[in-house]
């Protein structure tokens, strides 16, 4: 019964996450905590031990956090999502919301784009085979080498983040798009045609709705390319994000953060994804 | 452009001919009549071309040459006037039984309100049958069910003909004869006008008025001889038969023996 793998796998799954905690525990616990304690030193020593860059009332954190460590900065962050005290040092809400806002925004341009033209291409062979050569080039171009020329052309450093997960996001929705509309059944074609349907109505009732899931998943496909690439692009041009807040806090050293910031990524995207998935199903149809 | 003679078929084809260059012709010279109400069905061998003047007359192929014409015009594109029962149903599997049927009659009749949409789905889905299916989708429905609202959906746009393309090829034997009786129902309650491509002797002789006998292409010692209409047979059978009485009547087995003989002997181009 699904009811009961489901059940096994959630335990299986709670399972593995204990033993990866138990693992980081052990392999954190030599390296992490105190430096030299204070007691027994004069103070000529403790200044000495200063200047040697080894302050023994400094709790440094030498080599990779433990999983305690871990907990405490996660709740701190997501305790006050939301506080502000200036333009390197927002909430983890805060900077989740301009990544999201800007891929939300780059992905919608490149699905004004792709979806239509997409729809051109498919319905054409001669345009297919005309605007191939343009699609196969650009698409392997990676968003960190679509960057300088984004920042020198457009010169602000938010809307070339955008532009760059535009022309990243744009090439699965339109392959996927134009392969959609190319493999409408000839047979549903043939009932519009009889029923003297009218192009563009037979566009939106019956070609559309015929591609949709493969649609669907060219823009699921897009949507994570998105998301990975606006990480890399704030890394690189900075600003408020969670992209730059990687950045900076590997910048303070602090991997706490660090760590904390990539399971926020990681989290994030897979949100994304169900939601793009449950419009999949939503669209899908059996034959 | 010949004008509309009383009496000269509502339905006409003349001399046609096609051919998929560079073979030679599948079929020429084929003419014949319909008249309206009249059900022809047209009978021959796989490769004999029946489809493609079915296609011809829907308006989804052309001619290499000849002429049809309906009602005194010429039969240019596919039109709502003829409407086609495809031999896979071609049903839209993202619509429900209820919103396929009023695609179709929303496309005759864009000007109608929903109420009088869905009353006039409501009304052929009835005839058919499947009332208690109007809000499944495809996917829930038996081969049968998806071929009764394919059925339904011609018939819902009230076309002035109808063409269907063996409707029944891809249905068991016991459906399709629960469908042939349900066909000849409605036929005869629409006084529709129908032609029918079918393989089955028994299903032409118990629906069709008329019965084309077509023949296929072949080599003769002349060169090549494209098929063509080889016979054209009127049903003697009283109009009020049924499935289960057909083969009492008399002149029954005169009929399908002389039919079944066309096939096996006769059906190469004469």
């Amino acid at each position: 019964m699904t009811r009961a793998m489901n059940l096994k796998a959630a335990l299986l799954s709670l399972l593995l996450l204990l033993v990866l905690l138990g693992i980081w525990q052990l392999a954190t616990m030599s390296s992490g905590g105190a430096g030299p304690s204070q007691a027994g030193m004069t103070a000529e020593q403790i200044e000495y031990q200063k200047m040697l860059g080894k302050d023994p009332g400094q709790v440094k954190s030498a080599g990779f956090p433990t999983p305690a460590e871990m907990g405490a900065t996660a709740w701190k962050h997501l305790t006050n999502p939301f506080y502000d005290n200036g333009p390197n040092d927002k909430g983890i809400a805060i900077q989740l919301a301009w990544s999201l806002g800007r891929v939300g925004l780059g992905f919608l341009l490149a699905c004004l784009v792709a979806v239509p033209l997409g729809f051109v291409i498919g319905m054409s062979p001669l345009l297919h085979k005309a605007f191939d050569p343009f699609i196969q080039v650009l698409k392997p171009i990676s968003p960190l080498a679509w960057m300088p020329l984004a920042l020198y052309t457009i010169k602000d450093s938010s809307t070339s983040g955008i532009f760059v997960i535009f022309i990243c996001s744009v090439w699965p929705m339109l392959l996927n798009t134009a392969f959609g509309v190319a493999s409408v059944k000839r047979e549903w074609l043939a009932v519009a045609s009889t029923l003297e349907v009218k192009p563009l109505r037979r566009a939106f009732r019956v070609i559309l709705p015929a591609a949709a899931p493969t649609i669907l998943t060219g823009m699921r496909i897009s949507m994570g390319i998105a998301w990975l690439v606006i990480v890399a692009a704030e890394m690189l041009v900075g600003g408020t994000g969670i992209g730059y807040f990687v950045w900076n806090e590997w910048n303070n050293l602090s991997l706490t953060n660090v760590i904390f910031a990539i399971l926020v990524i990681g989290v994030v995207g897979m949100l994304l994804d169900l939601s793009f998935a449950a419009l999949q199903r939503r669209v899908t149809y059996v034959e | 452009m010949p004008a509309a003679v009383a009496g000269a078929g509502f339905l006409r084809i003349e001399q046609l001919s096609k051919a998929f260059a560079p073979a030679p012709a599948v079929f020429a010279d084929v003419s014949f009549t319909l008249d309206r109400g009249e059900f022809v069905c047209i009978i021959g061998h796989s490769g004999c071309g029946k489809t493609t003047i079915l296609n011809i007359l829907a308006g989804l192929d052309s001619a290499t040459s000849g002429h049809a014409f309906m009602d005194g015009r010429e039969l240019a594109g596919p039109s709502l006037e003829r409407g086609v029962v495809f031999q896979s149903h071609a049903l839209m599997p993202w619509l429900t039984v209820r919103r396929n049927i009023a695609f179709a009659v929303q496309s005759r009749w864009p000007e109608w309100s929903a109420a009088q949409v869905d009353a006039q789905v409501r009304q052929f889905v009835a005839l058919v049958g499947l009332d208690a299916a109007i809000d499944k989708k495809p996917s829930q429905l038996s081969g049968g069910m998806k071929q009764r609202v394919g059925i339904a959906r011609a018939f819902a746009i009230q076309p002035k003909m109808l063409l269907l393309d063996e409707p029944f090829g891809a249905l068991d034997a016991l459906t399709r004869g629960t469908i042939q009786d349900e066909l000849m129902r409605i036929v005869r309650q629409t006084q529709q006008t129908v032609f029918m491509i079918t393989h089955d002797v028994d299903e032409a002789i118990l629906l069709a008025d008329r019965i084309l006998l077509m023949s296929n292409g072949r080599e003769t010692p002349d060169g090549w001889r494209p098929g063509n209409i080889a016979e054209t047979v009127v049903n003697p059978l009283p109009r009020e038969r049924t499935r289960a009485g057909l083969h009492h009547l008399d002149g029954y087995y005169a009929l399908r023996n002389h039919i079944v003989d066309f096939l096996v002997t006769r059906a190469r181009a004469s």
